[in-house]
């Protein structure tokens, strides 16, 4: 095993050492770091499933075509070849035997539907382009309607465009809960590792004395600014699937209430792993800086 | 191996604590540096150790100008050197083989090596089986034979002691001069800071002594035979 290795680990063994030591202090550290790190990673999670509902719901970010009766298989193939051809995104035929079938069972609607003659409805398609900006919605159902056979292009652009600010309201207000709350975890652990630093004061400066370079000294700081990050991260990460768990339920039942089939997300795995990978930055960043500050005024 | 060539330190209030300082110490030598309190012992010590710098002059050290050296490069040198301070500066917060194991955990020994050769400085110098012995339950003597242990457990060529037998009494500090005179009868270069004459051994040893910030000459043995009763 390297020297360089040999350091590394037995810095990491310090940091251990030092979380250790003070267990309720460590403790209490790591809860305001998770309480810091959870609160706009709840809002992000929020605004994706936002995002996941609404992409879900017809009529939100989706442009619907209705053909002419008349309309038949060479028709739909025709509108298929051109919505690939101009990359509009996903799509879906509905036929319209099953927008009736669908239409019937509509609460209330089964008894009027039977009371009609023929189907009055018309075949469609329904798009969901990979682009959901406003302009963009808007400009392809202005090409929709210029094609052959399509009667009718429906997009609630208005609604689009609410939901699209909304979203970008929302996106900003995480963007600046996670600024707020990374300066606050950049300055806890700053503050962490100065306290550490004075209660070590002796320590590093007979260790300066006997040879200790200054990175011999910063590694273990620096490990323990990226542990405590780290765990915040991941406690961070306990709490929003708390919450998540909690909430599910009862978000499962309001959109079974309003007919649709929708199930929050959670964190993944991966989300996760990226959320301990930011607090352990954070907290390597809050500890550079102390270390920089205030390992200059000893020795 | 040690040589320091018109040296003098002027600190920024305008105090010279040593003026025009030079000397040569050779390989495996034993010096002791003599001079009242404020004589500059302690200023000269600190320039050797490279804890501060000289405002003129040079000091090489095993070829290294240490006027000269960068910042970073310090703690190698030290790394080399054996350290004891006035205050010892030890740990109270470890135990004594955690004191010795310091020096060597920061040159990255592997940690069974470390041990070993931990084991042998503190046997080396009389402390075996107070490993677990928390410095403070230690005698001044033997808190100064933890120093001394960490100071020679890498091996250094070049051990720099300031005032080691300050607040011990006679037998103790004999055995420490002991010590002193075991590592350099093995090629050990020794340099000892004291402002007790009545600590310098029975044998005639190599004396530079300082008045007043200044080499007072002639630097040799007749010193050391004013001071021996």
């Amino acid at each position: 095993m390297s020297i360089w290795l040999a350091q590394h680990l037995a810095a990491l063994r310090d940091a251990l050492r030092r979380l250790a030591a003070a267990p309720l202090n460590s403790l209490l550290s790591l809860l305001v770091i998770g309480v810091a790190l959870t609160l706009p990673t709840s809002g992000w999670l929020a605004l994706d499933n936002l995002r996941k509902l609404t992409g879900d719901t017809p009529g939100v970010q989706q442009i619907s075509i209705f053909l002419t009766l008349d309309a038949g298989k060479r028709d739909f193939a025709d509108i298929e070849s051109r919505l690939q051809e101009i990359r509009a995104g996903s799509w879906r035929f509905v036929p319209r035997e099953e927008a009736l079938k669908r239409l019937q069972a509509s609460e209330g609607m089964a008894e009027i539907v039977a009371s009609l003659p023929r189907n009055p409805l018309p075949d469609a398609f329904v798009i969901t382009p990979g682009d959901a900006q406003p302009e963009r919605l808007e400009r392809l159902a202005k090409t929709f309607s210029g094609w052959p056979k399509v009667t009718h292009v429906q997009l609630d652009s208005a609604w689009v465009k609410r939901f699209d600010a909304l979203l970008r309201l929302g996106k900003l207000v995480v963007m600046l809960l996670g600024i707020l709350f990374a300066g606050a975890l950049v300055t806890l652990t700053f503050n962490t590792i100065r306290l550490q630093i004075l209660a070590q004061a002796a320590e590093i400066e007979v260790a300066k004395l006997i040879g200790a370079t200054d990175t011999y000294i910063q590694r273990p700081l620096h490990y323990f600014g990226m542990l405590q990050g780290l765990l915040g991260g991941l406690c961070a990460a306990l709490l929003v699937t708390a919450g998540f768990h909690l909430l599910t339920p009862p978000v499962a039942e309001l959109t079974r209430l309003y007919g649709a089939n929708f199930a929050l997300q959670g964190l993944s795995g991966s989300d996760v792993l990226i959320l301990a990978a930011i607090g352990s930055a954070l907290g390597w960043l809050g500890a550079k800086i102390s270390v920089l500050i205030h390992l200059r005024r000893i020795g | 191996m040690i040589a320091a060539n018109e040296v003098t330190k002027r600190y920024p209030e305008g105090r010279e604590a040593l003026r025009n300082v030079s000397f040569a110490i050779t390989a495996g030598e034993m010096v002791f540096l003599t001079g009242h309190s404020g004589a500059g012992k302690s200023t000269l010590f600190k320039l050797l150790a490279a804890i501060e710098r000289p405002t003129s002059g040079s000091i090489v050290i095993n070829g290294q100008n240490l006027a000269a050296l960068r910042s970073n490069a310090i703690p190698y040198l030290r790394r080399k050197l054996g350290l004891i301070f006035q205050d010892r500066k030890l740990l109270f917060d470890r135990s004594v083989l955690d004191n010795v194991l310091l020096p060597l955990a920061i040159v990255g020994h592997p940690p069974r090596e470390a041990l070993r050769r931990a084991q042998a400085a503190l046997a080396k110098v009389g402390l075996p089986n107070r490993e677990r012995t928390l410095p403070i339950a230690l005698s001044g003597g033997e808190q100064q034979r933890l120093a001394i242990a960490r100071a020679v457990v890498n091996r250094p060529a070049i051990i720099l002691a300031d005032e080691p037998t300050a607040n011990l009494d006679a037998v103790s500090a004999a055995e420490i001069l002991h010590i002193f005179r075991a590592f350099q009868q093995v090629g050990v270069t020794v340099v000892i800071a004291t402002h007790d004459p009545l600590s310098l051994p029975s044998y005639r040893p190599r004396i530079l002594r300082l008045d007043k910030g200044a080499m007072s000459e002639p630097a040799h043995d007749q010193a050391a035979e004013e001071a021996v009763p």
